[in-house]
Order: C-alpha cells, then structure tokens, then sequence
C-alpha cells in the first residue's frame, strides 16, 4: 500500500504540464529562450483570447511566438520585442492592461467603489451612533419582582412550550 | 442632501447596469478587437504575385483606394464572403487586392479559378508574416487603404450584405471624393 502511493506521488511529481512551445522553435541561447518565455507569458493568444501564447496551440500564437524571437536574436530588448508585437496588435495583447486614460476605470474603478462603499457605511454608523436614545431609568422595586418572576417562569419546561 | 444620498446606490446600480448592457445589446461581436493599424501607413511588405510577373508591395499600391482582403483556400468563412466579394468586384467595381494567407499558391489559384476570382491581384503571403503586420488573427479579414496608403479601417470576419452597404461603400465614396 505505501509502495502504492509513494509510487503515486512519484509519478505526480514528475508530471508536467504540456507545453505548447514545440522543441524546434526553442532559441539555442538559453538566456535568450528564457526571455522569449518570459516575455510570451505577458502576451495574449488573439484567437484564443484568454490564454498567453505561451500555452496557447493556436497557429498564431506560433506565429508571434517565433516573431518574438526573432526580434530578441536580432537584439531587441525585452520591451522593444513586445512593443513590436504591440504596434500590430494593439495593447489588447498584453496580458495585463497598461495604465492609460482609457484603463482608468478598470484599474482605478474598485477602489473609487470601495471608497465609497467605506463613506456609506462610515456614515450611516455615525448616524445611527447619533440616533440612538438616552438610557431609560433604572427598574424600580415592582418591575424587577415582575421582571424576576416573568425570567423564573420561563425556566420551567412545561411553559417554554 | 441627505435624501438624495439614498439615491446614490441606485445611480451607482444604473451605471455599472448601463456599462454591460450597452455592449451586450448592441449586438457587436466582442471577440472582434479594435485594429492597432487604423490610421496608420500600410505595413511595408513585398510579396510574389499569384498571377507572376511583378511583385505587390505597399508601394505598388499607393496613389489609390484599395481593399484588402485576406483570405485562404482552407478558410471556411472565406467561402461564405465569397459570393460578397464577387458581387463588389462586378457590379461595384471595387479595387480588391487579395493576399492569400498561409496558403499553397496551387490551392489558392484552384480556389479561384474554380470559385471565380474578384480580385485585381493576389499576393501571397506564404508564412503569414505580411499577415502579422498588419495584426491579422483570422481570415477572412478586410482593411481599407486610403490614397496615401493610410489603412482607414478593418473589418474581421467575413463581410456581409449589411456591413457593405452601411460601412464599407459610403466609405470608399468619401474616400475616393478627398
């Protein structure tokens, strides 16, 4: 049984998950294939929308992916290899929207609401602090014999139903 | 004041509301994405000509209103454009320019000569890095080309009866007036 299992694990461990970089695009320079993967990671499949191209299978997820290094072996640097890929496809590429005037809302969108949402809240427990009523007196002698009573009274199962 | 606070999470509501419907009802595709090319001159490319003869290149195209049209013998949804195409080079006589994307220069000729052919040239872009200049992602795909060689605007997918006569001729009319 524990032979079992540690040969379960074994095998987990030494799974990996497919990559879609076929062997004969890989750069010989691994410094450079390293980039080149770094770099697909940020970029988005434009068929498949939703996936890098980096794992993406799609055609032309292949296509850039062997544009990218082109541009690296002919010495680009990181960012001019994707701007590259940026001014065909536009910023919808990258995987991780810039910051411009037309992403404030997206980025700075959660926090304005969140803003808010802690005003609303913080106002309405100021307001309620304010509305809540002075102390009323203390019992005297009779409503505490009645309160005594009443709480004596529940504690006897026939009455609680 | 303090009465219209209430309202607050309503407008609030009606906003967000507002931002996913106006998408949703307007029955655009949201996978079609806005091209990074509008406005910008025709990537530079030189390509063999399907016919032979001289090469088609971006400077071969200047000087004229031009259209485009990326298209493959193995895409479906260029079969569908086909007849489209057909009709705008005939009776609208439209300056079609077709490229032939990663596609077999054979099966593309049979395509054509089998189908029928509605463009004035076919250039092929055999890897599809032509293609990738101008930030294609799927045949069929349409840019229109301005006199000075300026890409004016991009259609993806396979044009319709609609898209021409509401998009694509009024302009190419303004176009070809300026």
């Amino acid at each position: 049984m524990k032979a079992l299992i540690a040969g379960l694990g074994l095998l987990l461990a030494l799974a990996v998950p497919a990559l879609a970089v076929e062997p004969n695009e890989r750069l010989a320079d691994p410094v450079l294939e390293a980039r080149a993967r770094e770099i697909s990671k940020g970029l988005r499949c434009l068929v498949c929308q939703n996936e890098s191209i980096d794992e993406s299978n799609a055609d032309l997820a292949k296509d850039v992916r062997l544009v990218l290094r082109q541009r690296l072996l002919a010495g680009a640097s990181d960012a001019q290899a994707m701007q590259y890929i940026v001014d065909r496809y536009g910023t919808f590429v990258l995987m991780s929207p810039p910051v411009e005037p037309a992403t404030y809302v997206l980025w700075f969108g959660p926090a304005v609401v969140l803003l808010l949402a802690v005003g609303g809240v913080g106002m309405a427990v100021r307001r309620s602090r304010l509305a809540v009523a002075p102390m009323p007196p203390p019992l005297d002698a009779a409503e505490q014999a009645r309160l005594a009573k009443l709480l004596h009274d529940s504690d006897q199962p026939e009455s609680a139903a | 004041m303090r009465k219209s606070l209430y309202a607050l999470p309503v407008l609030l509501f009606l906003i967000v509301a507002g931002y996913f419907a106006v998408p949703l009802f307007s029955g655009r595709d949201p996978h079609e994405l806005p091209s990074a090319m509008i406005d910008k001159p025709l990537p530079a490319f030189d390509l063999p000509a399907l016919a032979g003869g001289a090469n088609i290149s971006n400077a071969s195209l200047l000087g004229r209103v031009v259209v485009i049209n990326f298209f493959a013998s193995w895409c479906v949804p260029c079969k569908v454009e086909h007849p489209v195409l057909m009709r705008l080079a005939t009776k609208e006589k439209l300056p079609l320019i077709g490229i032939a994307y990663k596609d077999e220069p054979a099966a593309s000729q049979k395509e054509l000569t089998n189908g029928g052919d509605p463009y004035l040239q076919v250039a092929i872009d055999r890897k599809g890095l032509t293609g990738l200049d101008f930030g294609v992602y799927g045949v069929p795909e349409t840019y229109v080309v301005d006199k000075s060689g300026h890409i004016r605007k991009r259609f993806v997918g396979p044009l319709n009866a609609e898209t021409v006569e509401r998009e694509l001729l009024p302009l190419l009319r303004e176009l070809n007036r300026s």
